[in-house]
């Protein structure tokens, strides 16, 4: 605190200290960045790009080829939805043993996808790990992306989707109410407020970053955009103790929201009585499953996003190795899960349960099993190896495997439990259509094209934060024990 | 008629700012002080003496809201309006009403914590006096500013910004309405 009142006052006052505070270099933030340079560099990935089709081509190439591809497989499924509304679900594989197909398991797998954003922004806040920062607005859109493409599943494979709003209580003049006994009214009040809060999270996190877009906007209209979504949001110290406190308490009420998404999910499965659904184990095990896909897709977004726009300063190796360390861990816990679905199976004696649990390693279904088996369990442990968690290329192998684990998981839950139930005269198997194929690989493009969107007019970084990451480092520089942590 | 908001001062760091703010209350505790800063600044409610806010508050009242509207909502429907006998079970099968009451006490909650915080901020606003003030558009970026508001009549324009020019700001403008 070198300043004294009675230095003359001049335009580089705060070079008394050398200007400017900077950065020191920490493992989650490179050093020698600035407020100014963290605002400018993040802003700047928004405000300074664009130009026209023929002449940004040559610099904007792979966004704009990858937007182009991706939103033609956002029409395709738009186009898919149609037909299916006129025609109905008998465009999917799905027949009487096996009514949830592919919409189920895909359903299951997209809102999995959508937890660890929220795990990174609500339980890392509270815990106060500050690898956070860079990390957890693009994971956030990841998780508001991935639960609203989930929302759309069950109401794609309904019989008559045009009455999806039945679930929902409201006065009606059928005198009507929902069933608040059926897990499957819990998930629609699970997904809507997930997907609320989310949002609201989200949009929380963003308003002084759209201030400071709205600040540096040159253009007329998005200065006008981004200040109407600012709000008017000026910086004030009274705002600012609401906004953290407003923050914080939103981060403490999705913390529990998270788990309880995951575990109402699971109860739509475990409440039923059919061998492989009904177990108590179902709960944590979704939850572990759901942060591991979530964290494979957090990786999997993190790679591109770092390489592309330069961001290896603010998403480092570090990040990526933390985020490694918990896609091990949790599959290590996914991997408990199968072990105990296995131990359950025999030590009950129940014939069911038992032929369930053959029918897996040696059905139909089998290759699936041992493929997720092998994605799922087996290819994560080459994480407890240091230099692979830092191999950028390795890593984005091992996430796309297990992202790929992830969804033959969830479509061997759904499918290969109800094939064969109690009766064998009921017995029939699911081959996938076109159809199913289509919907899944459309939604996947829908993803794809809301977060290059989302990159391209949203900071896909937390400005804000950055700027309090960059004292914080700075103070721990000053006073010797910045190395520490 | 004064037309005048306030005096701006621009400082270039967080702890030039407090470090400002503080000795000021100490010396004139009846001023009336903003602060604006690019991110929420370590010990800056301390050092303006701000008060609890409102929104621990809201928020409880929002959860306990949710949860026991939504918890009535289900009795109600399931044991008032539509009563269906399932093999004479009891009608209030209050544990399967959880699940909906928990998720709708969340939304309670955090719906409450957002709509509070942006009233007691009176947002959305779009024009704001300081707004006018040059170079605040760097308060989103690298700039941290205190503003001392024109309510204290005994304190000319002048006199004010020798005040923050010595308190280490490097630059003072005139806020007007």
């Amino acid at each position: 605190m070198a300043e004294s009142p009675t230095i003359p006052a001049g335009p580089r006052n705060a070079a008394d200290r050398g200007g400017p505070e900077v950065s020191a270099p920490v493992p989650v933030l490179a050093g020698g960045w600035t407020d100014a340079g963290v605002t400018d560099k993040i802003a700047g990935l928004i405000l300074n790009r664009g130009g026209s089709w023929l002449s940004g081509w040559d610099r904007h190439w792979r966004w704009r080829s990858a937007l182009l591809v991706s939103f033609s497989g956002a029409l395709i499924l738009l186009a898919a939805s149609t037909w299916l509304f006129m025609r109905g679900v008998g465009l999917f594989g799905v027949n009487i043993p096996v009514a949830w197909g592919f919409a189920l398991g895909n359903f299951v797998w997209w809102i999995g996808i959508g937890h660890a954003g929220t795990f990174i922004s609500a339980i890392l806040l509270l815990l106060r790990q500050r690898w956070r920062t860079s990390i957890n607005r693009y994971a956030e859109a990841m998780t508001l992306f991935a639960a609203g493409i989930a929302g759309l599943f069950p109401i794609l494979h309904l019989g008559r989707p045009w009455f999806a709003y039945w679930l929902l209580p409201y006065p009606n003049r059928m005198e009507l109410w929902p069933q608040w006994r059926s897990p499957l009214v819990w998930d629609i009040f699970a997904i809507a407020t997930y997907l609320l809060v989310s949002l609201l999270f989200w949009y929380v996190g963003l308003i002084p970053d759209l201030a400071s877009l709205r600040d540096k906007a040159r253009r007329r209209s998005r200065q006008l955009l981004y200040g109407l979504l600012a709000l008017g949001w000026r910086g004030d110290a009274r705002h600012w103790d609401r906004y953290e406190t407003a923050y914080l308490l939103l981060a403490g009420l999705a913390t529990p929201l998270v788990v309880s998404v995951h575990t109402v999910v699971s109860l739509d499965f475990a409440i039923g009585n059919t061998p492989g659904y009904h177990s108590t184990i179902f709960p944590p095990y979704f939850v572990a499953g759901a942060l591991f896909s979530g964290f494979a897709m957090v990786v999997t977004l993190a790679i591109p996003i770092r390489h592309y726009l330069q961001l290896q300063d603010f998403i480092t190796l570090r990040h990526l190795d933390l985020a490694a360390c918990v896609m091990l861990a949790c599959s290590l816990f996914v991997a408990y899960g199968y072990l105990a679905e296995i131990f359950t199976a025999y030590y009950s004696g129940d014939p069911y349960e038992i032929a369930m649990t053959q029918d897996r390693f040696t059905g139909v279904y089998a290759p699936v099993y041992w493929a997720y088996i092998g994605c799922n369990v087996l290819a994560p442990q080459c994480l407890w190896w240091r230099r692979l968690r830092r191999c950028v290329p390795a890593l984005l192998a091992v996430s796309l495997v297990i992202n790929a684990g992830m969804w033959m998981e969830r479509f061997l839950i759904v499918v290969q439990s109800l094939h064969r139930d109690f009766l064998p005269s009921s017995w029939d198997v699911f081959v996938p259509t076109l159809w199913d194929w289509t919907f899944l690989l459309g939604s996947i493009a829908l993803f794809v094209w809301l977060f290059l969107m989302f990159v391209r007019y949203l900071p896909l970084i937390s400005m804000a934060e950055m700027r309090g990451l960059v004292h914080e480092t700075a103070e721990e520089a000053r006073s010797g024990e910045g190395k520490a942590r | 008629m004064n037309s005048q908001y306030g005096t701006l001062g621009q400082f270039a760091t967080p702890d030039a700012l407090l470090q400002a703010i503080r000795q000021l209350r100490r010396e004139s505790p009846a001023m009336q002080l903003e602060a604006y800063t690019p991110y929420a600044v370590e010990g800056l409610s301390a050092a303006l003496g701000l008060k609890r806010n409102i929104v621990p508050a809201a928020t409880l009242a929002g959860g306990v809201l949710g949860g026991l509207g939504g918890f009535l909502m289900q009795w109600y429907a399931a044991v008032v309006s539509y009563p269906v006998n399932i093999g004479g079970r009891p009608l209030n099968s209050w544990p399967m009403f959880i699940p909906a009451a928990f998720e709708l006490a969340i939304l309670g909650a955090a719906l409450a914590a957002v709509a509070s915080m942006l009233v007691a901020n009176g947002l959305p606003r779009l024009y704001h006096p300081i707004f006018n003030a040059a170079h605040f558009n760097l308060a989103t970026r690298d700039q941290y500013f205190l503003c001392i508001r024109a309510d204290a009549a005994e304190h000319s324009f002048e006199t004010i910004s020798k005040k923050l020019m010595e308190l280490g700001a490097h630059t003072v403008v005139e806020v007007r309405e």
